[in-house]
């Protein structure tokens, strides 16, 4: 019985062909977890498209004319009125918190624990600081501004029943990575990945590869916010 | 006929020819690609039996929980039926209730039986096993899987006990009217109605997660995607559109609920009631079909896929011959899966969206008979000139066959526009859809459980009552929905609690009474079954290993029946397909799928 060698395989479509026609694994060296982040991340792509593809129906169909985004979500800085700052800040933050996330698989692959951990954390705060600012946000709009998912001052209903719903549920995302961000570099730094420390509550080893597929989930929600940005805000 | 063709011979075709393009040649045996799966051993009863990680025993837990719940959904049926059949005779079934039966026995019977059997139930048994792995990818996950699945049963249970009721919206659940007053369960029947749903998914999403993975990226050495029983590929399949499609559902449910508790108004239009205008309005109802069609296609069949993969194997094996045009076969479980996504809106002919709309759905509707043809004209050629035994779940395939042409063929009236828009709404409509997805897959689950009851108990079920259980159902099934395509011809509508003196019911008095007597011996039967699984653990005649004669892995296990970890030391090497019955030149009758080509030298072996 001969060794499998992932490197001899054919390439290209022929590759393509080969893998799906051959045994064991279709997506070869591709480990369990990742496969299943992936294919979870395309049926969560089909949950935010038809958040926003119900978006765009209520926008065409609305009675009362839709908002404007720029001044709803403008700032006052200074006595001059900056449209979108906020949301700019915000989109800002959390790209850079993907930088932060691909270096920290990098580190990961590397072995070098600390590093790792370290830019495991600094991704947790940016992703911590997103929630923050969407706080501050939410309560901006709803104290100051007077919206609500029922009802706002500035047009159609369903603009305030949107934005809560669709933000509201892509904070879910960013805050359920937060919280594995935070258990991920705690985890990191003890060393469990090294060590082969059994999980809390499946009671199993896990590795740094565990970091990437942590980072795709991450890269994933960033991605959405970049939709919602385009769609939401910038349209 | 068959004279002149006395003198030819029918050759069962081997499993080389079937092998894939790239399937390694004859007694290579290909290299591990990874460690084995490290498992979890459960030591108490507690995470042996109840948080089970094994997907054995969470396949039953899915399979006796979607029962039970299951009949639920036919005591809700009995009650609708003494109502259409006897109306004033049992007067405690109000208005309100008959529509809260309709909307629980729809919704109970094609989620949290079908679905979760399908899946949950014959998806975790088999998978694994079939496809030669110790147990799902994720074990853990997929426990919780089937624990959110309860709690969502269980809410849904709940709903039943609130003030007003469950929901009475009609299983397909359409704003404004499901949150309006005027419908029963308005307030808190529709929101535990939509957390239910919303909960199920997120379980199923596990669970789902889980199954795909499995077939894709784990399994055993020789196990080559075109050589996995037509079993996993119905049941995978159905996955990939149950997780692209519930999506849908996902946010529609979001959506209603927040209509419902927070007074938005994604659904909701401009309203007048009691003089006044709604608080609500601007939003459109069409939105919440389109989100829903958009699941509730793919869903028909997600019911469907695993069903005409099961009753593959059940032909084949039963037939002993091998399935006509294996690859074909597979092609167009790819290709109805496929075309399901682009078919919803053939539910909405009358919902008053753009008539060139219907042009198109009617279109791609009709497209799906072709792969659909195609698989009944396999299964009746599998059959062709088989050594066919008449054992129970073969008698259940054979049902199945004539239900599902039955109900097919009613269905291409339904996708023309034309046929549709008069007989929308009428009782044709529900006696295709149930023939279709409801007594033909349930066909298929019935005859499985007496295909594979012994694998899971080590026992046979009691033949004698099989037998009942079949020709009462099967006959009980065509007596209780053929009278119906009559009625929707005469323009009965459905979902009316009672006909009271109209024209239709001259005619439709009598039908109605028949139909409801027939539901109720049918209903009786099931019972009956029941009663054969749970005695037969104990009683059933005791089972030698494989004895059904099977090739596919499940029943080639160190154990019999399996236990934890599926196989022993090591895992299976698989060197052919599940199919290899009656191959020509074998002094074998049929050969499983982990015998080396050496160890049946005698048999002609095509190798394309």
């Amino acid at each position: 019985m001969s060794q499998f060698d992932i490197s001899k395989l054919p390439q290209g479509g022929k590759g393509f062909m080969h893998d799906w026609g051959s045994d064991q694994r279709a997506f070869k060296g591709v480990p369990w977890g990742k496969a299943m982040m992936w294919i979870f991340l395309v049926s969560d792509t089909f949950i935010f498209s038809c958040f926003l593809i119900s978006l765009m129906t209520a926008r065409a169909s609305t009675t009362v004319p839709w908002p404007y985004a720029s001044e709803v979500f403008a700032l006052t800085v200074f006595g001059v009125e900056v449209p979108l700052l906020l949301i700019a800040i915000m989109t800002f933050v959390l790209i850079t918190s993907s930088g932060t996330m691909a270096i920290a698989v990098k580190f990961g692959y590397e072995k070098r624990r600390k590093l790792c951990a370290l830019f495991l954390l600094f991704t947790a705060l940016g992703g911590l600081a997103f929630v923050g600012m969407q706080a501050f946000e939410w309560s901006k709009l709803i104290f100051h501004e007077g919206i609500r998912p029922w009802s706002n001052p500035f047009g159609a209903a369903q603009f305030g029943s949107f934005f809560f719903m669709i933000t509201g549920f892509h904070g879910t995302h960013v805050s359920i990575g937060v919280i594995f961000l935070f258990i991920f570099a705690r985890k990191t730094f003890r060393g469990d990945f090294d060590t082969g420390r059994k999980g809390f509550f499946t009671s199993m080893k896990s590795n740094y590869e565990a970091i990437e597929i942590m980072g795709l989930y991450w890269h994933f929600v960033d991605l959405v916010w970049v939709f919602i940005f385009a769609f939401f805000y910038l349209w | 006929m068959s004279d002149e063709y006395k003198d030819n011979k029918i050759e069962a075709k081997s499993a080389d020819s079937s092998s894939g393009g790239y399937a390694p040649p004859v007694e290579h045996i290909p290299a591990k690609e990874a460690p084995e799966q490290e498992l979890y051993h459960a030591k108490s009863f507690w995470t042996k039996w109840v948080f089970s990680q094994d997907a054995k025993v969470i396949g039953v837990q899915y399979a006796l929980t979607a029962t039970a719940i299951g009949l639920v959904g036919l005591v809700l049926s009995w009650g609708m039926r003494l109502q259409l059949g006897f109306p004033e005779t049992f007067s405690f079934l109000g208005p309100a209730t008959y529509y809260q039966s309709v909307t629980m026995h729809g919704m109970i019977m094609v989620i949290y039986l079908l679905t979760a059997l399908f899946l949950g139930g014959f998806g975790n048994y088999l998978i694994p096993l079939m496809v030669g792995a110790r147990d799902m990818v994720f074990p853990y996950v997929n426990m919780v899987s089937y624990w959110v699945f309860l709690a969502a049963v269980l809410v849904l249970i709940a709903s039943f006990f609130v003030p007003g009721g469950p929901t009475g919206a009609g299983w397909t659940l359409y704003p404004p009217q499901a949150i309006l007053p005027g419908t029963p369960g308005s307030e808190y029947g529709i929101v535990l109605m939509l957390v239910s749903l919303s909960m199920f998914v997120i379980g199923f999403t596990m669970g789902g997660l889980n199954y795909v993975i499995t077939v894709l990226q784990a399994r055993t050495r020789g196990m080559t995607m075109m050589r996995m029983p037509l079993t996993v590929w119905g049941i995978f399949t159905a996955t990939i559109l149950a997780l692209l499609a519930f999506p849908a559902l996902f946010v529609a449910c979001i959506m209603m609920t927040l209509d419902s508790i927070l007074g938005t108004s994604f659904f909701m239009p401009d309203i007048f009631t009691m003089g006044e205008k709604l608080k609500t309005g601007g939003g459109s109802p069409i939105l919440f079909q389109h989100l829903f069609w958009f699941f509730g296609h793919p869903e028909v069949y997600i019911v469907a896929l695993p069903a005409f993969g099961i009753v593959s194997d059940l032909i084949s094996v039963h037939a002993r011959k091998n399935i006509f045009g294996y690859r074909m076969m597979v092609w167009a479980i790819v290709i109805i899966g496929a075309l399901s996504f682009v078919v919803w809106a053939h539910h909405m002919y009358v919902s008053g969206m753009n008539p060139y709309f219907g042009f198109f759905f009617a279109t791609t509707t009709l497209i799906i008979a072709v792969p659909t043809a195609i698989k009944v004209y396999n299964w009746v050629l599998t059959l062709w000139r088989g050594n066919i035994h008449l054992t129970i779940p073969m008698l259940f395939a054979l049902g199945f066959i004539v239900t599902f042409v039955n109900g097919g063929i009613t269905g291409l009236f339904l996708g023309n526009v034309i046929i549709d828009i008069p007989l929308s709404d009428t009782y044709f409509v529900v006696a295709h859809f149930h023939m279709v997805m409801g007594i033909a897959p349930l066909m298929v689950v019935f005859g499985a459980i007496y295909h594979w009851y012994p694998l899971i108990t080590g026992r046979h079920l009691n033949q004698t009552l099989g037998k009942i259980h079949f020709w009462v159902t099967f006959l009980g099934a065509y007596a209780i929905y053929f009278p119906m395509h009559y009625l929707g011809f005469i323009g009965v509508p459905r979902r009316y609690f009672e006909m009271y003196d109209s024209p239709y019911m001259t005619s439709a008095i009598g039908l109605n009474q028949f139909i409801t007597i027939a539901a109720l011996i049918v209903g009786f039967t099931q019972i009956l079954f029941l009663y054969n699984i749970f005695s037969s653990v104990f009683k059933g005649e005791k089972s030698e290993r494989n004895p059904w004669k099977a090739n596919s892995l499940e029943w080639h296990t160190s154990d019999y029946p399996p236990t934890h970890g599926n196989f022993g030391k090591e895992l299976p090497v698989v060197y052919r397909w599940p199919y290899d019955f009656s191959v020509p030149g074998s002094d074998k009758e049929y050969i499983p799928q982990d015998v080396p080509p050496s160890q049946v030298s005698t048999a002609k072996a095509e190798i394309t």
